[in-house]
């Protein structure tokens, strides 16, 4: 938290607060009479009134105060929560995040329509409590020459307990001018009956100063109300203000208790600190390049006989082993985030379309790549708007077919090995298989008559152009979008799959890999080049028997362990000109629950693979994701094992048919 | 030495500004998110000057006040406050629960300093 403007901290701040708001006020919607989310939300207004009036956010801050004095009211139970009252305070936690982000176009009028609903929801008790106590009395005193002061005052018993140390009260009166001070010993006990805690001396000061009454009764702001003060002007130059006002404060009405926060609620909020993310994707380059640099040192080190060379090249791959994960660890966030963003978006659809619709989410503790979070947001909102707009049935059709009025859509996010799969469910009337086929025919997506299992047939939805809407909606059905969809998951290297039963719901699964920048692979090598097999992927290697080698490529299949495997001969994919190794090696490798053997010439070794991405110009080589940069300064190709599954399988259904 | 002040407050910008201002008048500043945290914090140090937000989650500042007053080392230090003008009938309540006084939001970084010098000398 070293350095930084404040004011950045709080736009941040308040936006996050925001966004809890947003959450506490959905959940407000539905269980109105929840004394906890009452508080919640009057803390986290009060908390953005407040720091927005410290960083200048007059108008932040004025237009908040009235919204937590209506939930002030609430707390106090002098108003009842209402759905109602929560959708006004939803309308206006978005007018606030207006005014903090974008002030100049933030519209006054929308606040105050804002404001007056509020007042006729809360109404009648008066936008706020203030309960303004007389605090210190703006008392214009006359500028007094040099007037003569009397002070006498003795503390409460208990003050030193309470912290206020009776010596700087004293020295801060010296400071207004001169001052002679006489102790006050006579209440002082004996000695044996004394407590070293308590305050029984008072004081006797002649003051002479300037300053105008006002400033020696700010002296003893803290304690006015609890001491014996007198405060008197002595030989006054000239008559001044009535003498000493008692100092009255009037006794301020007494808050309503609060709901006692039980210790249930022990949730131990971990101190963290703020980084800009550009700061974790400079360290993550920086880990990238060192480990790169590391598995040169590890090319080299291996060559060498030199003992104490190889253990601290050892040590080194360890640490920067470390490092990476740590890094990637740092960069991880959960996706109860992004989740809790389509609460929102639910809400508002169902208001919209008039649909009936619950939300339920799992896995939101599910660690993702922050990068991953942010750029899954867009296709997420698509993909949950077509569920909405096109898979859950009015309520009326629902009850038809027998279901509950309430349509039902699910988030669930999970991790399996180094993948995260994010799936969106619902329980409307499923995909429409054959509109999808006409429709993909009619568009040329598709040639009439082809074999297609229903998978396949779905992944033509994300074809560019592709729409069966019969009329295009707000929402959904432009055309564009789930194309859109697939980019952006291609490029975030994952996947989609849909599967759907017609009548039950659709469920639409995306996999994704956990970090976008490095990746632990097999290194191998096909004639002269050298590629990169993902880790991850790879299941065994084995060497290609004898027997099959010698075969044309007309019947390549491998059984393991009875299982037949189909299996690819790189070297012909990549014209290899190279004389083959004699013992040709097979990794078989998964994808979709799906094997294929690769033949490789000679398979290297594990290899940390930074992975950088491949030009605009071979964007469209499905053979391979991307490519990384070997020890030795040459330049390895990763291998897009998706691809090479579904080819070897598919000339595997072709062989077996024919 | 420099004086050690705890800081507690849920909200990270006014943590940020009462550090940076603390820390440039020459006091050391620990921080603390909420009344639990803050009472972790002040058990775990020598801390010469409290001043917390009365309003957070967790545990609040007045149940904070009230726990670092049962402490023997929490006796006599100095504990302010922060409060906003519509909370003036808590002022009462907390300097019953034991603070020293209190600082109204929003202040500016003199008139924090000018608070914190006049419990803290």
């Amino acid at each position: 938290m070293s350095g930084g403007d404040p004011t950045d901290t709080f736009r941040q701040e308040a936006q996050e607060l925001l966004e809890q708001l947003e959450q506490i006020l959905l959940d407000l919607a539905r269980t109105p009479d929840n004394p906890e989310l009452v508080d919640s939300t009057f803390r986290a207004l009060h908390t953005i009134k407040g720091s927005g009036s410290m960083f200048g956010f007059e108008e932040v801050a004025g237009f908040t105060h009235h919204v937590e004095s209506a939930f002030d009211l609430v707390r106090k139970g002098k108003v009842a929560m209402t759905a109602a009252l929560a959708d006004i305070a939803l309308a206006g936690k978005d007018h606030i995040r207006n005014l903090i982000e974008r002030p100049e176009s933030a519209d006054a009028a929308a606040g105050q329509a804002i404001l007056a609903r509020l007042e006729a929801t809360v109404g009648g008790h008066g936008a706020a409590t203030e309960t303004k106590a007389t605090e210190i009395p703006a008392a214009a005193a006359p500028e007094a020459a040099k007037a003569h002061w009397h002070v006498h005052f003795r503390l409460p018993e208990h003050a030193l307990a309470t912290g206020t140390n009776p010596l700087l009260l004293i020295d801060e009166l010296r400071s207004l001018g001169t001052a002679t001070v006489t102790p006050l010993l006579d209440k002082v006990p004996p000695l044996e009956a004394l407590v070293a805690t308590e305050c029984t001396i008072g004081w006797d000061i002649e003051l002479q100063t300037e300053k105008p009454k006002s400033a020696i009764e700010d002296v003893f702001l803290f304690v006015m109300d609890e001491m014996d003060l007198r405060i008197e002007e002595i030989a006054a130059p000239k008559p001044a203000a009535a003498p000493a006002p008692a100092p009255v404060v009037a006794a301020p009405p007494k808050p309503a208790a609060k709901p006692a926060k039980t210790a249930a609620e022990v949730l131990k909020s971990g101190s963290s600190i703020r980084v800009p993310a550009e700061r974790l994707d400079n360290l993550m380059d920086r880990v990238g390049e060192l480990v790169i640099a590391q598995s040169r040192l590890k090319q080299i080190a291996a060559a060498s006989q030199d003992g104490e060379f190889k253990s601290i090249s050892e040590e080194i791959e360890r640490l920067a082993l470390e490092l990476r994960d740590t890094t990637m660890g740092v960069r991880m966030v959960p996706i109860a985030q992004l989740f809790g963003r389509f609460r929102r978006l639910v809400h508002d659809l169902a208001v919209e379309l008039g649909k009936e619709i619950s939300l339920t989410t799992s896995g939101e503790e599910t660690e993702l790549d922050k990068t991953v979070i942010e750029r899954l947001n867009d296709p997420l909102v698509h993909l949950i708007r077509n569920s909405i707009d096109h898979g859950l049935e009015s309520p009326e059709q629902r009850q038809a077919t027998g279901k509950s009025a309430q349509g039902h859509i699910h988030l669930s996010a999970r991790h399996t090995g180094d993948k995260v799969l994010i799936s969106i469910s619902d329980d409307g009337k499923g995909l429409d298989r054959a509109r999808i086929r006409a429709r993909a025919e009619e568009n040329g997506l598709v040639a009439p008559g082809a074999q297609m299992s229903d998978s396949e047939l779905f992944q033509v939805i994300f074809q560019p152009g592709f729409s069966t809407a019969q009329a295009v909606t707000n929402l959904s059905g432009r055309g564009v979008g789930m194309d859109v969809v697939k980019r952006t998951l291609d490029a975030l290297r994952g996947s989609i799959d849909i599967a759907s039963t017609p009548g039950t719901g659709t469920e639409i699964t995306l996999r994704l890999p956990l970090t976008l920048a490095i990746i632990d692979g097999l290194l191998v090598r096909v004639g002269q080049g050298r590629y990169v097999i993902p880790l991850s992927a790879v299941e065994e290697c084995v060497e290609l028997p004898h027997e099959e080698e010698g075969r044309a490529s007309g019947r390549n299949f491998l059984n393991i362990r009875g299982d037949l495997v189909p299996f690819l001969r790189l070297r012909e994919m990549f014209n290899a000109t190279t004389p083959p190794d004699k013992y040709q090696k097979v990794v078989v490798v998964s994808a979709n629950d799906m094997r294929v053997g690769l033949v490789v010439d000679q398979v290297i070794g594990d290899h940390q693979t930074v992975i950088k991405s491949l030009s605009k110009l071979h964007k469209g080589v499905g053979t391979f994701s991307g490519a990384t940069i070997l020890g030795d300064g040459t330049v390895a190709l990763i291998l897009e094992i998706t691809h090479l599954v579904a080819r070897g399988q598919r000339e595997r259904t072709m062989k077996l048919a024919s | 030495m420099a004086k050690t002040i705890l800081s507690v407050d849920d909200s990270a910008s006014i943590r940020q500004m009462v550090k940076l201002t603390l820390s440039g008048a020459g006091y050391d500043v620990i921080q603390a998110n909420d009344g639990a945290e803050g009472l972790e914090k002040a058990k775990g140090a020598k801390v010469d000057m409290v001043m917390t937000d009365l309003n957070m989650p967790v545990m609040n500042g007045l149940a904070l006040i009230k726990e670092l007053r049962k402490l023997p080392a929490y006796q006599g230090v100095p504990i302010l406050f922060l409060t906003t003008e519509s909370d003036a009938g808590i002022k009462s309540e907390a300097k019953a629960a034991g603070a020293t006084g209190w600082i109204t939001k929003p202040f500016q970084q003199d008139q924090l300093i000018a608070v914190v010098k006049k419990v803290l000398g």
